[in-house]
């Protein structure tokens, strides 16, 4: 027997998630246990059950659409409760600093009068919705749902990267990752404290029964998906069947009286909560985009009405914005007279002539980012980039600076990933999924993203990124 | 909360049991055309079952003349042929991939594992040795599909259009079958009686999966008279015409009372009338009076039905019908 699974392994100084954590002691003695060729041949049927499952998402490519599973490292990814502490309480943090900022922006805007955030920022943003200004919303919260992408330091610490307080994805990879490993690998699982992650559809939908309109009585939350052929439409499956509500597409529903109705069988029937899968410009041709047919005509008259919410509301866009992003630690001090618990990466808005001139001098050691974009598009890292693709970068830069932000390049944390019958150190990072209704929920753990390419940073699933199974253990 | 189905997964749930249907009778055919339908010569009728599909012209426009294996490949793995078993399959698992949250995961798994074998297939799997083992595949496949349905589909709403679609479908099903092979069967009136007619009748009735039913009701006598009234008026029989109309019959009466859904009372009306003709009907003057007609004025109502229920039921106007018949091909 050639001993260890980690003999080879070697995680060129990168901070490992797997060898230099207590946490996962037990994991990786019984993984140690494993040969290869076991690892491979479990790796391999649980990708083909994920396959014949349908856990999908969809490219496209010339006329032909293929469905492909998000490639699965069955290596988990291992967060010791004390961890795991700090990043929820971090999080909860942030979230209950990003829903007060809203209200904020949409009612008093104390923060821009205070100087705290520049008021362009705010108000000249694209997605900064106007039409939000004076709607009050059920226990003031406009994120209900929340991706935070945080990353790992050479030093171990936890940073945040970006909030996802629009629509962001990936909850189901989190749920059926889990119960994937629960049926490959038992033997890993047992007597080691696991969190369960079973209940997030009974959370999200008592999270969307507290924002209901008042009077709704026993509110009808319905989850609205562009359709078949959105990439994520798996997720809205896994979704509308965890809370066991309809899954609607803006054809099946109509606005009367300010109302919103849903076709049926039997005729129209009314709809209190929409969690909303689909972005504020596509939501209401009334209001946004007109030529929008995903979405339902008089949407917004009824919102503004009080006779529905929306999750997440309109307008929360703004919040995850990452110009915004960078001021993010002087809101929370300016709201929550707290310092933060997570720490932002830091970060140089290019719009400030200092910055600008900062970045451009240093180029080759930034990772320059679009502040509009998703999806990890339009991002040139420095320190990988040619001579070509940094002059590009650069004439970007100087023809539209405030477009642009720029961190520098963080020294990812790996882990231990099966790549080509090997165990190799990938890049990882995580996101966690909190739930807001009259509070917030952290579900345990998260989307554990991870570079499949050797040296790569991107994780991003539409670039090549896979994921793992996150456990957070006693 | 009342219990409530989205008209669109109503429409789903109808066109999805009714395309899996559609691909076991189809395999049921060919299966048969295969092993048993040989004539006096050995050779084998391909041209009838594209005439069972008004497919011959659209065939013959890509290929030159019916042998065995264009015609199988044409039926099975042709995925431009929208009236292949894989295109029915590949519609059946588009509904299922919208109605996800309405269907069971074991559902789901097996029309999505079904598709993906069938789309794989390449024609040297279809070389005339596997034949047999693949039909029996793919009818095995829908019937378990049938299966999963029956033991893990709530009973709700959805249950009711899903089993009225399946049973519209059959009933189409065998009147088309009977329609084409009645008059292919009946050559010249010298050949009525000889052995191999009454071969071509069996063949007939294993298509459909009433041989052993015939034979347990009218022993050896095998007459066109019977096989056909049997097919078509049979009250036992779960593919004859006149048990899928009356099961359609009741599964609407049940829906609309149990799901006080008010909609549909003209597809009930029709549906009433139909199975009180099938009551009634004296074959013998059928087959004098033209048996074609009369397959081809029940087919005519299936459709008035389907339409019916569409308007009624799945959210369409009376105009976007012309685009759902068209859809649903």
């Amino acid at each position: 027997m050639d001993s260890s699974l980690f003999d080879r392994y070697d995680p060129l100084g990168f901070y490992c998630e797997m060898l230099q954590s207590a946490a996962s002691r037990t994991v990786r003695e019984r993984l140690s246990g494993l040969s290869i060729d076991a690892l491979m041949q479990r790796a391999a049927s649980a990708n083909v059950e994920l396959f014949n499952l349908g856990i999908t998402f969809t490219v496209y490519s010339d006329a032909k659409t293929i469905d492909r599973i998000l490639p699965f490292d069955v290596i988990p990814r291992i967060l010791s409760s004390e961890e795991w502490q700090h990043i929820e309480s971090g999080i909860i943090q942030r979230i209950t600093a990003i829903n007060l900022l809203l209200d904020d922006i949409y009612h008093n805007q104390s923060i821009l009068r205070d100087g705290v955030v520049p008021p362009e920022l705010i108000l000249g943003n694209h997605n900064y919705r106007p039409l939000m200004r004076g709607i009050d919303l059920p226990h003031k919260t406009y994120v209900n749902i929340c991706g935070t992408d945080i990353v790992r330091d050479e030093r171990g610490t936890f940073l945040v990267l970006e909030d996802n307080a629009r629509t962001p994805s990936g909850v189901s990879y989190v749920v059926e990752n889990r119960h994937m490993m629960l049926r490959a690998f038992p033997d890993l699982l047992d007597q080691i404290g696991l969190r369960p992650i079973e209940n997030y559809g009974a959370r999200l939908i008592s999270a969307l029964h507290e924002v209901a309109p008042a009077g709704a009585g026993d509110p009808r939350v319905v989850l609205l998906s562009p359709g078949t052929y959105n990439a994520a439409y798996f997720e809205h499956v896994f979704l509308a069947r965890e809370m066991g509500v309809p899954l609607v597409e803006g054809r099946d529903l109509l606005v009367e009286n300010d109302r919103v109705f849903m076709r049926t069988t039997g005729g129209l029937s009314r709809v209190d909560v929409i969690y909303r899968r689909i972005d504020d410009d596509y939501l209401d041709p009334e209001a946004f985009h007109p030529d929008s047919l995903l979405g339902v005509p008089g949407l917004m008259r009824a919102y503004r009405a009080g006779n529905l919410a929306l999750a997440n509301a309109v307008g929360t866009g703004v919040a995850d914005d990452k110009a915004v992003y960078a001021y993010m630690p002087r809101i929370i001090r300016y709201y929550l007279m707290q310092e933060p618990i997570l720490q932002n990466v830091e970060t140089h808005i290019c719009r400030e002539p200092e910055a600008l001139r900062y970045t451009l001098d240093n180029l080759a050691s930034l990772v320059v980012k679009p502040v509009g974009e998703a999806g990890g598009y339009g991002i040139t890292v420095g320190p990988k980039a040619s001579r070509q693709e940094l002059d590009d970068c650069r004439a970007k830069l100087l023809a539209d600076p405030s477009n642009y932000i720029s961190q520098p390049c963080i020294k990812l944390s790996v882990a231990p990933t099966l790549v080509d019958g090997r165990v190799e150190p990938r890049h990882v990072d995580l996101r966690p999924f909190a739930v807001t209704g009259s509070s917030t929920w952290v579900l345990p753990g998260g989307l554990t993203r991870v570079a499949l390419r050797r040296g790569s940073l991107v994780v991003n699933s539409s670039q090549g990124g896979g994921s793992k199974d996150t456990w957070v253990v006693a | 909360m009342p219990d409530v189905l989205l008209a669109r997964y109503a429409d789903c749930i109808f066109w999805l049991a009714r395309y899996v249907e559609r691909a076991e009778n189809l395999a049921r055919i060919l299966d048969v055309n295969e092993t048993f339908s040989r004539d006096s010569r050995g050779g084998q009728n391909w041209r009838s079952i594209l005439q069972l599909n008004s497919d011959e012209e659209r065939f013959l426009a890509t290929h030159r003349s019916a042998t065995a294996q264009s015609v199988v490949n044409f039926y099975v793995i042709d995925s431009e042929n929208p009236t292949s078993i894989v295109s029915a399959i590949r519609f059946a698992r588009e509904n299922a991939r919208t109605l996800r949250p309405l269907i069971s995961t074991e559902m789901w798994v097996q029309l999505n594992v079904f598709y993906n074998r069938l789309a794989g297939l390449g024609e040297g799997e279809l070389s005339p040795g596997n034949l047999a083992s693949l039909f029996a595949s793919i009818k095995e496949a829908c019937q378990t599909h049938t299966g999963i349905t029956e033991g893990t589909f709530f009973r709700d709403q959805g249950w009711y259009f899903y089993e009225i679609g399946r049973y519209i479908e059959r009933a189409d099903q065998t009147t088309r079958l009977l329609d084409i092979k009645y008059h292919l069967l009946l050559p010249s009136p010298s050949d009525v009686g000889s052995p191999v007619d009454v071969s071509q009748w069996n063949a007939l009735l294993r298509s459909a999966a009433g041989y052993h039913a015939f034979r347990r009701l009218h022993g050896g006598s095998t007459t066109p008279q019977r096989v056909t009234g049997f097919l078509l008026l049979n009250r036992a029989f779960p593919r004859s015409v006149h048990h899928c109309v009356r099961e359609v019959g009741r599964l609407l009466s049940e829906v609309k009372s149990r799901h006080s859904l008010r909609g549909g009372n003209d597809a009930a009306e029709e549906l009433d009338r139909l199975e009180v003709l099938l009551g009634t009907l004296d074959i013998s003057a059928v087959l004098r009076s033209g048996l074609h007609e009369f397959l081809d004025s029940i087919q005519r109502q299936l459709i008035a039905i389907t339409r019916e229920l569409s308007t009624a039921f799945f959210g369409y106007t009376p105009e976007a019908h012309q685009a759902q018949t068209a859809n649903s091909q």
